[in-house]
């Protein structure tokens, strides 16, 4: 190991922390923008999603996921809704 | 007009309150009236900061009761002449600050002032969403550290969806980010998120940088606020940053470590 890549090791290790922070931050922070951005109307819309949705096929409570994603120019409503193997029709 | 300034953060002892009295004593030097409220029910600090607790004699509970006139709470500052503050009750009732009562002295100190300023509780319950709730703009202060960042993005998600302006559709509140306690050299080292860093996370114009100083704890075991102390770098910090708050373009100050030369490494200058 040459002398410069002794120094780069070193500062690069020293700057792990920071980035870790930030890293953890960016991930934590956008997770709680889209709980928080598109609120309110979010567990209602899944509640009612189920309703219609059990009225065709039984599913369980957690079977309708709903969520935003976020990007700079545009959101994304993620619906997941996840159907039994065997479908009993109501 | 008067404008309503929240000082903001979600975080508890990240200098708030430090701020609001420093944003309001530049405020005031730079000629405007100011008023400066504390909203910290039960946990009054802002007397002590400002160096004014043993003139209390009647708190912003008292005028929204009706027992004291807005005028008889206010305590003018001795240094600067068209300062006021007005200090949080110590009472244990949470419930004593009303949003009508808080509207009612809002309204009444916006006739006698140009800036109010609102200091706000730490975390996001009642008392800070009521110093909030009027706010024209707000300063966020932040700490470089994970804790500080992730409630200061918290609480400005509360500014633009649970404030007045919020509610009535009016333009969104006037977002700044303060970091404050920033150490440029641990920034080096790689131990402390930088400016850039916290502004990537955050997405908010920067206000200002108030470098970690032995002299923001001096001040308030004085009583002055920091800005006041005008051969210090934090009370420059907070200098650039309240000329930055009224439109003056200033470059941010502090964000090196300093250079020292040969002698001053070798003596520790």
């Amino acid at each position: 190991m040459g002398i410069v890549d002794f120094f780069r090791a070193r500062r690069s290790h020293r700057r792990d922390s920071a980035s870790v922070a930030k890293e953890r931050l960016q991930i934590i922070v956008s997770h709680e923008r889209a709980e928080q951005g598109g609120p309110d109307y979010l567990p209602m819309l899944r509640q009612e999603l189920l309703e219609v949705v059990r009225r065709y096929v039984t599913v369980d409570p957690d079977a309708v996921r709903v969520d935003v994603e976020r990007d700079d120019s545009h959101e994304v409503l993620e619906l997941n809704i996840t159907l039994p193997e065997q479908q009993d029709r109501a | 007009m008067s404008r309503i300034v929240v000082i903001t953060s979600g975080k508890g002892g990240v200098g708030k309150t430090t701020t609001a009295a420093s944003l309001a004593a530049g405020l005031a030097r730079a000629g405007f009236k100011v008023a400066v409220v504390d909203f910290d029910v039960g946990l009054r600090n802002l007397d002590l900061v400002m160096g004014c607790e043993r003139r209390v004699v009647f708190d912003f509970v008292n005028v929204i009761n009706g027992d004291a006139r807005l005028n008889q709470a206010l305590i003018k500052d001795k240094r600067l002449g068209n300062l006021a503050i007005l200090p949080a009750s110590q009472t244990r009732d949470k419930e004593a600050l009303t949003e009508a009562g808080v509207e009612q002295v809002i309204g009444e100190l916006r006739e006698q002032f140009d800036y109010i300023v609102c200091d706000s509780p730490a975390g996001i319950e009642r008392g800070s969403h009521l110093a909030a709730y009027h706010a024209d703009d707000a300063v966020v202060v932040t700490n470089p550290e994970v804790s500080s960042v992730r409630d200061s993005d918290r609480v400005l998600g509360l500014l633009a969806s649970r404030t007045r302006r919020a509610e009535r559709g009016d333009a969104p509140v006037q977002e700044h980010l303060l970091l404050t306690r920033y150490d440029p050299q641990r920034v080096k080292k790689g131990d402390m998120l930088s400016v850039e860093d916290v502004q990537d996370i955050l997405a908010v114009s920067l206000l200002g940088v108030i470098p970690e100083s032995e002299v923001v704890l001096n001040a308030s075991n004085a009583g002055v606020p920091v800005i006041l102390e005008e051969s210090t770098d934090a009370g420059q910090a907070y200098d650039d940053a309240v000329a930055r708050y009224l439109g003056e373009q200033r470059p941010h100050r502090f964000l090196q470590t300093e250079r020292k030369g040969l002698l001053g490494r070798m003596f520790g200058g």
